[in-house]
């Protein structure tokens, strides 16, 4: 029964569209049409908008033409016989009720500055987070990009109990989506449900609590333009690029809890036009025939035991899920998971004790596949807050394996025991750190699960390249003492090998076309001396994907004939990028910033900017929020920077190639760089430091300035003439 | 005294309530319709008229050629192949010069509006610019109305066009069908030329290959169709606003007792258009007024009936068949007509009644009718003076009888257009919801029921096909009288969705939409092609329209034009069924038009006598093409991982990846 669907949500729509312009007439005699609006540190204004009409919604005036457009799009209420075609109709109402709802949220930033905590988690006395700002965007973004998560789950309302509640969260985490939650049933509030239950809540576990009402949905479908925008390459205004986009790539959906209003209707058929379907558990209608959604539009009245696996079969998605045969849950979702102060039980590592990680390949005949073993005392063997010393050394064996992979394997340590549900893994190697929560040692973890994670991934991520995997696990401080010993040659020896590998030495580079999922004409080339902009896959990486999978988004690139070494011009290189990018890009520099600069798709680490009065570049990391000395914020120079096009002056780059000798060596090198945000220079700086006295001058790193000396052109190139920054008497770069 | 009436002997019951209503009313009694005739005639139709072998080519005939007896071949030796052959090119031909008329009045009345003269204006200006796209005329920062002259200059260039290009219209057929055209050499040229070398191929002595014959029958109804037919669409679409869905009535019963009934009855809406703005002026409301009527009730029958339904929701009073039948109710002040399908006995059944006719166009004189010549400089001016006659007759009405409860709710105004957003929206207008649901089953094709209406087969003849057809989970396209026919069957309101299959029941529920969408008049058939078109590119149901699970029938046709639209269908790559074609006394010929064009245009024509046999054969043929599909193959739902999400190519077409705010 379309019909009761539709016309409920053209109802809704002329409800909704009512509240906020009556809301906007209030705001502009209250504030003035010019007054400025805006949701938190975005570049996407109100991303809806932006991306469906091209608009650029920056004061209250503004909205008056978009009020305009809403009432073009409402429809007539659809009649009792005779009706006229409303499916259509009803799809413009709902996208009417974006356009409205995105005003509305807008005025109430402004009406209302601490509605919501613009934070990554809840805060004491407010769980509701408001939109994403464009670092929490572009960070989650990655993971949409890599895989890691296909999509969200977008909850209106709250199922009847909290155990429900809990579980169905469990499984969407499970199912590695993103799960927004917004509004409530019978005046529940998921969020609510679930923190009572001591489900941890915020973006970093992705359970996110939106808002405590329906208007916040468009908060959801604001992310998923913003993806379809920022790495799909999707110009403002292309509404069904960005709608065809999303409905092939982006796998959300909606799941209403409890009994359906016009309201929830009206942004239920607002969502179908992106292609994500509405999966609920009340008595409502169901409209199954496919067509605007890749298959059913809404299914309703599903078991919540069902609901789930319902949603990602009705959106179409296939989540492999490996199961990894330990008491606590497993998946990505759980990366981001803290363990506070009072759910801590013990930690290993991380300064309070030796903790130390690595691993070593091995002849097969020394390594017996699956063998886990414990040396010292187990979880269950201590007491609340005991910490122990702890030593993971993983010896593996494979046909195929090379030394050269080693540090590939050890790194997905981090994120595996990550993974994990209720345990918290930090730094790497002999700096790592693990923290235990209670209620991961409730459920019965011990250190040997540690060991089954590691063997069980690493074999299915790398079984190309591994045979046998065995993990020896030991928490005795001896012999911890004797794995760091073995694991600090390890570390040297591999150091100096790829220290001494350089873009010279080696002839083949790596493809990383991982993004296309999302960035669909984008092409990362990645040089031993230069990473991904991503920060997320070196050359060794390449490589060994590449192994793993020969037909796969790494691909061997003979450099071939090198017809520019300052600007690192490769024949071979320009051949691979011009048919991977279809034709789009003829040629790439891989050491120049101001010709043929390498694309990016928009999860880069990092922008550098050409200063041209100050005939230097700056670069600004993701989580710098301020201005800059371009007179524009990361947020919008990742609009110049993104989306797989060439922009002479911008380009994505990782903070680990600020140190690399190739770094713009077209342009000069490192004594081009005039700024960096402070919060980066401090983290790299002891490599930094390094590079200046490499090129011999130890005194640049003081040279290049902050935040601190000024964030316009004109204040840092006076700091640049006090301090005599070499860039002022370079060669001009413009 | 009420007379009974039902039918005749020779012709086939007459089912349509609203008729027998009033041809049983004492106010009809002396009407003689086309019923009454049929049976007065007395002798069945000549056989070899019928089967196509009389030949009045030349003045040594008239001959009449038996097929297979020497003895009985023309005097001049042509073959009964031949002769029907050339007697159906004959027909083709004359078809599509009907369109092509009107399209011509319709391209010069659009010229008109461009340069600002008469009442009309551009009104879909999208549409403007995304024609004015197909013939290369540049839109980006040009007044609407240099856009629209240049376009109307082009689109005229096309009807006299001398080299061999082909018409600008057809590269918006399927590729593959325009490479089919090209191999056959039958990619139509100019739009008159066709006609006439169609003409001159058929003159005595010329052309006397049957296959040869055919395929400059094909090219003259390419012309028609992907020409003059489409231009008049798609410009009086531009001038008169592309239809959308809305509300009307249909039948006898919109006939008004208290208001001045002006019925108009012929095909070029230009003079319609400007009755009905003028009908709203208040000096004609007030002149209605003054004689007595509380207003003016215009009321369409047969094609431009279906224009004015389909871009003003103007009621249709009646189709081709039921055009005495409107006169007969002694209710109308005048009928207004212009050019095709008015039978001459019009004006015999109006001087029962205080009813004139009143011709408008000088190509089309009647005797015993008033002329009004439609002056389209002035069009306004015309048109008064043509309702201003009308008017004034309100007074002289006598008795009358008007079926006031026959008069049924129809939902309108399908163009291709419309179609594309139903499914959709603003946002994601497409007919992909079309395409995957015929794939996955819940329709199984679409059938086209078009053409006119006759008395040769039950005047329910539409009905039953189209009800069988949705019964089966086909979705109707109809256009022109059958269209009409359906609407007075009640399956063009969207509640009648109950009387389909249950899949097609749920699609029609899902949108909101009747289970026999209205498409518009004849010429309208173009709206078909483009539809057909538009399946092909979205994808998913083969490559080119011959592959589409998908078949149209003109079961009552009548007109030579619904024998230029069958044959352009077929050359276009889509099957028709017909109840009979004047070609059966040629076995060969007949053979190849039933048989042989399907290896050479993907298509060809089918017979079947009956309304349900047609339906089945509709039905059959469509699941015929969804098993070449493969489509008729249960399919397990694809669930997709990220690996397969890398592997999608850019998809659609024209979509970014340039960077927000990006150029």
């Amino acid at each position: 029964m379309s019909k009761i669907i539709c016309s409920a949500a053209i109802r809704g729509a002329h409800k909704i569209v009512d509240m906020a312009e009556a809301k906007y007439e209030e705001a502009v005699k209250k504030y003035g049409a010019e007054q400025e609006v805006h949701f938190p540190n975005t570049a996407y204004f109100l991303p809806i908008i932006y991306s469906m009409l091209g608009a650029k919604v920056e004061r209250l005036g503004d909205m008056k033409d978009i009020f305009a457009e809403c009432r073009k799009l409402l429809p007539d209420y659809v009649s009792d016989n005779v009706w006229l075609p409303y499916l259509a109709p009803a799809l413009d109402a709902g996208m009417a009720t974006f356009f409205a709802e995105e005003m509305f949220e807008a005025i109430r930033y402004l009406d209302a500055p601490d509605f919501y905590t613009k934070t990554e988690d809840p805060l004491e006395n407010n769980i509701w987070l408001g939109a994403a700002d464009d670092v929490i965007f572009r960070k989650r973004g990655v993971e949409f990009v890599d895989g890691t998560a296909p999509g969200f789950a977008a909850i209106m309302g709250a199922p009847p109990t909290k155990e429900l509640a809990s579980k169905i969260a469990l499984e969407l985490q499970e199912k590695n989506l993103y799960i927004f939650m917004h509004d409530q049933t019978n005046g529940v509030h998921m969020a609510n449900q679930l923190k009572e239950s001591g489900v941890q809540i915020g973006w970093g576990t992705r359970l996110v609590p939106f808002a405590p009402n329906y208007t916040s949905a468009v908060f959801a479908i604001g992310f998923a333009c913003r993806v379809a925008m920022a790495f799909g390459g999707i110009k403002p205004g292309d509404f069904k690029g960005n709608l065809i986009y999303n409905k092939d790539r982006t796998f959300a959906f909606v799941m209403a809890f409890g009994p359906v209003s016009d309201e929830w209707y009206a942004n239920a058929a607002g969502a179908i036009n992106w292609g994500f379907p509405t999966i609920s558990d009340y008595d409502i209608p169901q409209v199954l025939p496919t067509g605007i959604c890749t298959y059913e539009h809404v299914v309703s009245n599903v078991p919540h035991e069902e609901i789930v696996q319902k949603a990602i079969e009705v959106r179409g998605l296939k989540v492999s899920v490996s199961k990894i045969d330990i008491p606590m849950s497993f998946g990505p979702a759980f990366e981001g998971e803290r363990i506070r102060k009072d759910d801590l039980f013990m930690e290993c590592g991380g300064g309070r004790t030796m903790g130390v990680e690595v691993l070593v390949s091995k002849d097969m005949s020394e390594v017996e596949d699956g063998k886990v073993t414990i040396e010292g005392p187990d979880i269950k063997d201590i007491q609340q807050g005991q910490n122990l010393p702890l030593g993971i050394l993983v010896e593996v064996a494979g046909r195929e394996m090379q030394s050269d992979f080693e540090p590939i394997l050890e790194r997905q340590f981090h994120h595996l025991i990550n993974y994990i549900q209720g345990i918290m893994h930090m730094g790497q190697r002999n700096i790592m750190w693990v923290r235990i929560g209670k209620a991961a040692v409730e459920k019965g973890l011990s250190f040997t699960h540690l060991g089954k994670v590691l063997h069980g991934k690493l074999h299915q991520e790398f079984g190309a390249i591994v045979d046998k995997i065995q993990v020896k696990i030991y928490t005795d401080k001896a012999k911890v003492e004797e794995v760091m010993e073995l694991a600090k040659r390890v570390y040297a020896e591999r150091d100096e090998r790829l220290g001494s590998m350089t873009d010279e030495t080696e002839e083949i580079f790596y493809s990383c076309t991982l993004c296309q999922s999302f960035a669909p004409s984008h092409v990362c080339v990645i040089t031993p001396e230069r990473i991904g902009m991503c920060g997320a896959y070196n050359w060794l990486d390449g490589k060994a994907s590449y192994q793993i999978n020969p037909t796969g988004p790494n691909q061997p690139i003979q450099k071939g004939e090198c017809l520019d070494p300052s600007l690192g011009i490769f024949q071979g290189i320009n051949e691979f990028v011009g048919q991977a990018s279809r034709g789009a890009v003829t040629e790439l520099a891989c050491y120049s910033l101001m010709n043929s600069p390498m694309t990016a798709c928009g999860c880069f680490e990092a922008i550098a900017a050409m200063l041209p009065q100050c005939n230097g570049i700056m670069v600004v990391n993701r989580d710098y929020l301020g201005m800059t000395p371009s007179g524009m914020k990361f947020t919008t120079l990742a609009g110049m920077a993104g989306g797989g096009a060439q922009t002479p002056g911008f380009m994505g780059v990782s903070k680990h190639f600020m140190t690399s000798p190739k770094l713009f060596l077209a342009e000069g090198g490192l004594k081009r760089i005039v700024w960096l945000p402070k919060m980066m220079k401090e983290e790299i700086k002891d490599k930094l430091i390094e590079r200046c006295k490499a090129i011999g001058m130890p005194e640049l790193y003081d040279m290049i300035a902050t935040e601190e000396n000024g964030t316009t052109e004109e204040e840092i190139l006076a700091f640049l003439k006090k301090v005599g920054h070499p860039a002022l008497t370079m060669e001009a770069a413009v | 005294m009420a007379i009974t009436r039902n039918g005749c002997e020779g012709c086939t019951e007459i089912t349509c309530v609203s008729t027998k209503q009033v041809l049983s009313n004492d106010v009809a009694k002396n009407v003689k319709t086309a019923y009454d005739r049929v049976q007065s005639r007395g002798m069945s139709a000549c056989l070899f008229g019928s089967g196509g072998t009389c030949c009045r080519n030349c003045n040594m005939g008239p001959c009449q050629i038996i097929d297979g007896v020497d003895d009985m071949l023309g005097v001049c030796g042509a073959n009964a192949d031949t002769v029907a052959a050339r007697n159906f090119a004959r027909v083709v031909a004359a078809g599509s010069a009907a369109h092509t008329d009107h399209a011509r009045e319709m391209v010069r009345g659009f010229i008109d509006t461009a340069k600002g003269e008469g009442p009309h204006c551009i009104k879909d200006v999208e549409k403007l610019k995304a024609l004015a796209a197909v013939f290369g005329i540049a839109t980006e920062g040009r007044e609407v109305n240099e856009i629209a002259l240049e376009l109307g200059e082009k689109a005229l260039a096309e009807f006299g066009k001398q080299d061999s290009e082909p018409l600008a219209m057809t590269k918006r057929a399927p590729e593959k069908r325009q490479a089919i055209w090209k191999k056959l050499g039958i990619a139509p040229r100019g739009v008159d030329r066709e006609v006439v070398e169609m003409m001159h191929r058929t003159h005595m002595g010329v052309d006397q290959e049957y296959e040869n014959i055919m395929l400059q029958a094909s090219r003259c109804a390419l012309s028609d169709g992907w020409g003059s037919s489409m231009l008049s669409t798609e410009l009086t679409d531009i001038m008169f606003g592309t239809p959308v869905p809305r509300r009307a009535i249909v039948d006898l019963g919109v006939l008004k007792a208290d208001q001045v009934n002006i019925t108009v009855h012929g095909h070029e809406p230009l003079l319609a258009e400007a009755l009905c703005i003028a009908a709203q002026e208040p000096d004609m409301i007030e002149l209605a007024k003054k004689q007595g009527a509380k207003g003016i009730n215009l009321a369409g029958v047969c094609c431009t009936g279906n224009e004015i339904l389909m871009r003003r929701g103007i009621p249709v009073a009646a189709g081709f068949v039921q055009q005495e039948i409107a006169l007969a109710t002694g209710a109308v002040e005048a009928m207004v007509v212009d050019v095709q399908c008015i039978m001459p006995s019009v004006t015999e059944v109006a001087k029962n009644f205080h009813t004139d006719i009143i011709t408008t166009n000088y190509r089309a004189k009647m005797s015993g009718a008033v002329h009004i010549q439609f002056d389209e400089h002035a069009a306004l001016e015309s048109a008064k003076q043509i309702l201003s006659h009308a008017i004034k007759n309100f007074k002289k009405r006598r008795d009358f009888f008007i079926p006031q409860e026959k008069k049924l709710d129809v939902v309108v105004g399908f163009s291709h257009e419309t179609i594309n957003y139903m499914l959709g929206g603003r946002f994601r207008a497409s007919y992909r919801p079309l395409n995957d649901n015929i794939i996955n089953g819940r329709i199984r094709g679409v059938g086209a029921i078009v053409g006119c209406d006759n008395f040769k087969l039950s005047d329910d003849a539409h009905e039953v096909i189209a009800r069988e057809l949705i019964k089966n989970n086909v979705l109707v396209l109809a256009t022109g009288c059958a269209a009409t026919s359906l609407g007075r069957a009640g399956l063009m309101t969207p509640e009648a969705a109950k009387y389909c299959g249950d899949t097609l029941a749920e699609i029609c529920e899902t949108v909101g939409m009747p289970p026999v969408l209205h498409m518009g008049s004849c010429v309208d058939n173009s709206r078909i092609l483009i539809a057909a078109t538009q399946m092909v590119k979205q994808g998913g149901l083969g490559d080119d329209i011959s592959d589409l699970p998908a078949i149209g029938t003109a079961p009552l046709w009548m007109s030579e034009k619904a024998v230029a639209i069958g044959q352009y269908f077929v050359a276009s790559g889509a099957q028709v069924v017909f109840q009979s074609l004047p070609t059966f006394g040629a076995k060969k010929f007949n053979k190849y038009l039933l048989e042989g064009l399907m290896g050479q245009v993907g298509a060809h024509w089918n017979v079947a006598s009956e309304p349900l046999e047609i339906a089945k054969l509709m039905i059959a043929a469509i699941e015929a093409k969804r098993d070449a599909l493969g489509i008729n193959k249960k399919k397990e739902r694809v669930l997709f991982d990220m690996a397969m999400r890398r592997d999608l190519t850019a998809g659609v077409p024209g979509v970014g990846c340039h960077g927000p705010g990006g150029a």
